[in-house]
């Protein structure tokens, strides 16, 4: 009787997941007439290269330090170096990701991939932006919609709403309210406000895009955690808080010593699956920004999706998927690591 | 334990309903937002965001906006692309998922243990990561049909339906269901020489109601709101679901007025049923809990 689903969960689940380890050690196209080939670990070496390169200013025939009309020294171009010059080999191809000022010198970042280290930047910091905000708001919420009062159910249920509608939907709808010339969040604060805000383009700058979809990111699935947090709290028995309540503790002890510890392994739970959502950032980026400006909403599945789907470079976007798998794994048994320790 | 006085108390009362209700304010404006604007002509939709307006049903107010969204886009055949295919999907789902489960927790046989593990580990996988591969695998699937062998899924019902049937969330909420059963039951049904299957049929899927709720619930939203696997298999307008319809409006500078209507049409009838069974679906995400 398991056979059905032992055989699709085989076909469907864990031989793709060992076909894109596979995949990621060969040069497989969609459609491709050329015969696939196995390339070592050259697909990971194309992503993950680094280097270091430090420069000295550029000097005159007088050995003095040329300086440019701002005042700033000269260094050589990176393209003499990273474009086939016999010196520097191993730069063959990389780009600048950043560079940082060494006294006089100038130390670069090179990277082969900068893009893929741009989203895989930009997808820590909205998992490690994400994770706490999220979890912590569900938990104030969870702990407001805690109380006895009436009509409570009612803002719980109110509290869940945008959770049961798509993130596509949602994302196309937060553009608009986004929107830099007609928004609806510009136009409130400038009203509310009385003109002192002055609008901003909430998805068109690259200082403001990520941030612009952390919050809406949180404000769609705040309630998902709240609904757990919840189900943490009511596992908690009552007779604590009232010998908490005849010891006279403050609100402030009874949340210390009698919620927080009962919510122990909700907690490991909750940030888990906040964590392994936001790592997996995709239908937002793909309906708000594509990517940009500037690569500032680049994520890790947007970019696996780009390279294995939109440029059918199915061994490109299977090696990112493996380093997707693996992070997600590792803290998978962190937090298995995490809840076995008390129990 | 301090005493408060009757007036206190009313005041600390009201203050906890501004704050509960001030929150609900920020979860239920956009929305309320994206409806009325859907049945408003587009520049006095984007001159009410000025003002409270934008959440109110004043002015110009007509169904206009639907009816161009559907003349845009065959939006009919995308919503029942996407409830035949989240219909379906929802009931092989709980069929197979819950016969694995009844198989896993009342019948023995070798490597039981070991499967169950496996499956129960697929749970750490996101589908994001085995996206891609799949893609491939699709493509290079045979099928049996009346015209014979074909090869390739793509741009089909089945590329969407079969490989989201069996998945360890579901049955793992039915292991968990079925563990707590009473056995007494289904051995006094063994005794009386029922069949397995007849057990399953007749005695275990009558008793799981909440569970069989619990699953479906979360199943079909899953399947309801899909966006990355139906974006990169179906091309074809024919087999397309609502949310990759969603592109059609995409490209539309500043006809917020249609987008609104499109995405009013594709949500309502899902927050409608929520609302209705809303304690049901609040009680699954909260099973999904104790996952792990």
């Amino acid at each position: 009787m398991a056979f059905p689903t032992l055989s699709l969960i085989t076909l469907f689940i864990v031989v793709p997941l060992i076909f894109a380890f596979g995949l990621s050690f060969t040069n497989q196209r969609l459609i491709s007439p050329k015969p696939t080939e196995f390339v070592g670990w050259q697909n990971y070496y194309q992503l993950l290269d680094l280097s270091f390169v430090k420069l000295a200013p550029e000097k005159d025939a007088d050995g003095n330090l040329l300086v440019d009309k701002n005042g700033e020294y000269k260094y050589p171009r990176l393209r003499t170096l990273s474009r086939g010059n016999p010196d520097y080999e191993h730069l063959r191809g990389m780009r600048e990701w950043n560079s940082w000022q060494l006294g006089e010198d100038r130390l670069y970042l090179m990277a082969r991939d900068v893009v893929f280290m741009k989203a895989v930047v930009n997808t820590l910091f909205f998992v490690m932006v994400v994770a706490p905000l999220q979890g912590g708001l569900a938990l104030v919420l969870a702990l407001l919609i805690n109380q006895r009062l009436r009509g409570i159910n009612l803002y719980r249920a109110v509290f869940f709403m945008p959770v049961v509608v798509s993130i596509v939907v949602v994302s196309l709808l937060w553009r608009l309210i986004y929107d830099a010339n007609d928004g609806l969040l510009n136009n409130l604060l400038g009203t509310l406000s009385f003109g002192l805000i002055p609008a901003v383009d909430w998805l068109g700058s690259s200082d403001t895009a990520m941030e612009s979809i952390i919050a809406m990111s949180i404000w769609q699935a705040v309630g998902f955690h709240m609904v757990i947090w919840l189900s943490g709290l009511q596992t908690i028995s009552p007779t604590l808080y009232e010998a908490a309540a005849i010891e006279g503790s403050s609100r402030w002890q009874t949340f210390r010593y009698v919620t927080w510890p009962g919510l122990r392994n909700t907690a490991v739970l909750v940030l888990i699956v906040i964590t392994m959502q936001a790592f997996a950032l995709f239908a937002q980026i793909d309906v708000m920004t594509q990517g940009g400006p500037l690569d500032s909403t680049q994520t890790i599945v947007f970019q696996a999706v780009e390279r294995g789907y939109g440029k059918q470079d199915i061994s490109g976007g299977s090696t990112i998927s493996v380093l997707l798998f693996v992070i997600v794994l590792g803290i998978s048994l962190f937090q298995r690591y995490l809840t076995r320790e008390k129990a | 334990m301090t005493v408060s006085h009757p007036d206190n108390r009313g005041l600390r009362l009201l203050v906890r309903y501004i704050v509960l209700t001030l929150i609900a304010l920020i979860f239920v404006f956009p929305l309320v937002f994206m409806v009325m604007s859907s049945l408003k002509p587009d520049l006095q939709l984007l001159t009410d965001t000025n003002s409270l307006r934008a959440f109110l049903p004043v002015g110009d107010i007509s169904l206009g906006n639907y009816f161009a969204a559907f003349e845009r886009a065959p939006v009919g055949l995308f919503v029942f692309n996407s409830v035949f295919v989240t219909g379906i999907t929802v009931l092989l789902s709980l069929a197979v998922c819950s016969m694995a489960a009844f198989s896993f927790v009342f019948l023995n046989w070798k490597g039981r243990d070991v499967m169950l593990t496996i499956i129960l580990a697929t749970l750490i996988v996101p589908f994001e990561t085995i996206a891609i591969p799949l893609l491939l695998i699709a493509s290079k699937l045979p099928w049996l049909s009346f015209d014979g062998l074909t090869t390739g899924w793509l741009n089909t019902y089945r590329v969407q339906i079969i490989p989201f049937i069996a998945d360890g969330l579901t049955v793992f909420l039915f292991v968990q269901y079925f563990k707590d059963l009473p056995r007494e039951l289904i051995e006094a049904a063994r005794v009386e020489g029922a069949s397995w299957f007849q057990i399953f049929r007749r005695i275990v899927m009558p008793l799981s109601g909440p569970v069989i709720a619990t699953a479906a619930i979360l199943k079909f939203l899953a399947m309801y709101n899909q966006y990355l696997w139906p974006l990169m298999v179906v091309q074809e307008e024919t087999y397309r679901p609502v949310m990759v319809g969603l592109q059609y409006f995409f490209q539309l500078n500043r006809a917020w007025g249609e987008i609104m209507a499109y995405l009013s049409l594709i949500t309502l009838p899902v927050l409608a049923f929520y609302l209705y069974l809303q304690k049901a679906f609040i009680a699954s995400i909260a099973s999904t809990g104790v996952k792990g």
